[in-house]
């Protein structure tokens, strides 16, 4: 534990919400955000922090961060009290969130980044190689001297991540990074971030609804709802436990009795389309080539599964 | 330094809106124009009303329409920006930054209101000039403490607007609060008549609230209706004013930290 970068015990955070019950009375409920909460995450792990909409993600990182004031129990980041050592605790952590900017929108993105350095104390040299640095590998180069307001989703993310990054944080806490970024840029966006994570040793944390994102950079995912860990371990593990299923969406040339392959069963026909559904940890290569054996392919795609219905799935099983 | 390198970047983001600027120099200079007139005809029945004469009456319409903007007496400005901000939930970005958030808003506002004081402060008074007869400070001392007194000024208004935005905390949308703000502003700073004319205990009241710092004590500075020790005296009652005040912003900004969520995200 005493190695343990992140250390939440029993993290309690209600908040009393008032609701009209007709006419001038209210009445007073209390709702557990997060409750009973434990985790620990190491130095330089990438841990990915999952949950439907409504689990309590956003304030366990506003808690983590030092902007929300825990209720109960207790918290660590850093050997630092994060509400009660906010500022100290912000030189050490960088945040990044999908659906907000830290930049200042009037300004070019060179400006913002030089009223970082000011507002970090960063030193001129880390400043310089760093920026260099994150200019290169998030091809900044050309959009050093546009103004933020003027910069497309995918561009304004580069500069917000490096925005991030420039103070070089222990911690760099990203919230939805890949919302609304296309396919390529998304990529490019997770090689980056494991990048940094092997060469700097950087701890990420990462909340998200895309499953790909976690796939492509944690070792370990945390997941919680009503505010409480419901799994904490290796993706494949939570895939096993949730019992999740991949789906391969053959067309065929005519319609067919349902399609027979071994490991894989069919979950829904529509003419000449089926839906064939195989463990998520299986590979797919097998059960491609025992229908393309069998049967007159016209076409063949695969879905992941998705994140929300493995959580579902882990909850029906118990 | 990082707070100049804040007020610079406002002040820079103001001088982009420059036809606004030039409406505004406009709108001052028609209102200085009517508000002289009426403040003639007053003057006219008592040349001697609440101790100024005549002129000092004119150039207290012009020095206040030199000032409305410069401390931003309406609101608006960098606060508003706050009070937008706590709206959205986007101040949880100002808090994950090691600065303190007065001290950020506090230079940003200064830097504005350098911007404001260049424009609309210098031009309307430049128009008063042309068209009345305008008194101007006695010495260089006198012109030097008026100088000294103006970002006190902006200072004492920032932290009340400050305050006024910081309710959008618990309230979400400050404005309520802030349209109540300006008009207390309005009329407890001497923008709708000089604070010499209240009378009784209205005018000690007046005299001794924040507001009164705005607009009444720079503008008395420059006549020289403060000269020597009373004139360390005004500026001294603008100081004690922003030490309270800020004192006020430093505590509410402990209880919404430790209270009030953030919105969104």
């Amino acid at each position: 534990m005493a190695d343990s970068l992140i250390e939440v015990r029993d993290l309690e955070r209600t908040f009393t919400v008032r609701r009209r019950t007709g006419g001038l009375r209210r009445r007073a409920t209390t709702v557990h955000a997060v409750h009973d909460l434990s985790f620990d995450v190491p130095a330089g792990e990438m841990v990915g922090y999952i949950g439907p909409n409504g689990a309590g993600k956003s304030t366990t990182v506003k808690m983590l961060t030092g902007i929300l004031v825990p209720t109960g129990g207790h918290l660590r980041v850093g050997g630092l009290e994060p509400a009660v050592q906010r500022t100290e605790l912000a030189r050490r952590i960088g945040v990044v969130f999908g659906q907000r900017t830290t930049l200042w929108w009037d300004l070019p993105l060179r400006d913002s980044f030089e009223l970082l350095r000011k507002i970090y104390r960063i030193p001129e040299p880390t400043f310089r190689a760093n920026l260099d640095r994150f200019v290169e590998l998030l091809d900044l180069g050309d959009l050093l001297y546009t103004p933020v307001r003027q910069l497309s989703l995918g561009q304004r993310m580069r500069g917000d991540i490096t925005a991030a990054l420039l103070h070089d944080p222990e911690i760099l806490y990203l919230d939805e990074p890949t919302i609304g970024l296309d396919v390529i840029s998304k990529g490019r966006l997770r090689e980056f971030l494991r990048a940094l994570n092997a060469e700097n040793g950087t701890t990420l944390m990462l909340t998200t609804h895309d499953l790909q994102d976690i796939e492509a950079l944690c070792d370990r995912v945390i997941v919680i709802d009503h505010g409480t860990t419901v799994f904490d371990g290796p993706l494949a593990e939570l895939h096993r436990q949730g019992g999740s299923t991949r789906t391969l969406v053959v067309d065929l040339v005519d319609e067919a009795e349902p399609i027979s392959v071994p490991g894989a069963e069919v979950r829904r026909v529509e003419g000449p389309r089926q839906w064939l559904a195989f463990p998520a940890d299986a590979s797919a290569a097998p059960i491609v080539s025992a229908v393309a054996a069998s049967y007159d392919v016209a076409d063949l795609s695969i879905q992941e599964p998705d994140i929300e219905e493995v959580i579902r799935e882990l909850y029906a099983r118990g | 330094m990082l707070y100049a390198a804040i007020a610079t970047r406002a002040f820079r983001r103001y001088a982009t809106y420059r036809s606004a600027t030039l409406a505004g120099i406009f709108t001052n200079s028609v209102f200085g124009v009517i508000y002289s007139f009426a403040y003639l005809a007053l003057w006219a029945q008592d040349p001697d009303a609440g101790g100024y004469d005549a002129v000092d009456a004119v150039t207290f319409v012009w020095l206040t329409q030199g000032l409305l903007m410069t401390v931003a007496i309406w609101g608006g400005g960098t606060t508003d920006d706050l009070a937008e901000r706590i709206r959205s939930g986007d101040v949880a970005i100002d808090l994950y930054r090691p600065v303190g958030l007065i001290r950020w808003y506090l230079a940003a506002d200064l830097g504005r209101s350098a911007y404001h004081l260049l424009t609309r402060g210098l031009a309307p008074t430049l128009v008063g000039m042309l068209l009345f007869d305008l008194r101007l400070p006695d010495s260089p001392v006198a012109a030097l403490v008026f100088a000294v007194s103006l970002p006190l000024a902006v200072t004492v208004s920032f932290a009340i607007r400050f305050l006024v935005a910081c309710t959008a905390f618990w309230l979400l949308d400050a404005t309520g609060p802030r349209v109540l703000s300006a008009a207390l502003a309005m009329f407890f700073s001497g923008t709708t008549l000089p604070l010499v004319l209240f009378p009784g205990s209205l005018g000690t009241l007046a005299n001794a609230l924040p507001w009164s710092a705005i607009i009444q004590v720079p503008n008395d500075l420059w006549l020289g209706t403060h000269t020597g020790r009373d004139a360390l005296a005004a500026l001294g009652f603008q100081l004690l004013w922003i030490v309270v005040l800020l004192g006020c912003c430093s505590l509410v900004m402990r209880a919404a930290t430790r209270k009030v969520v953030v919105q969104g995200g």
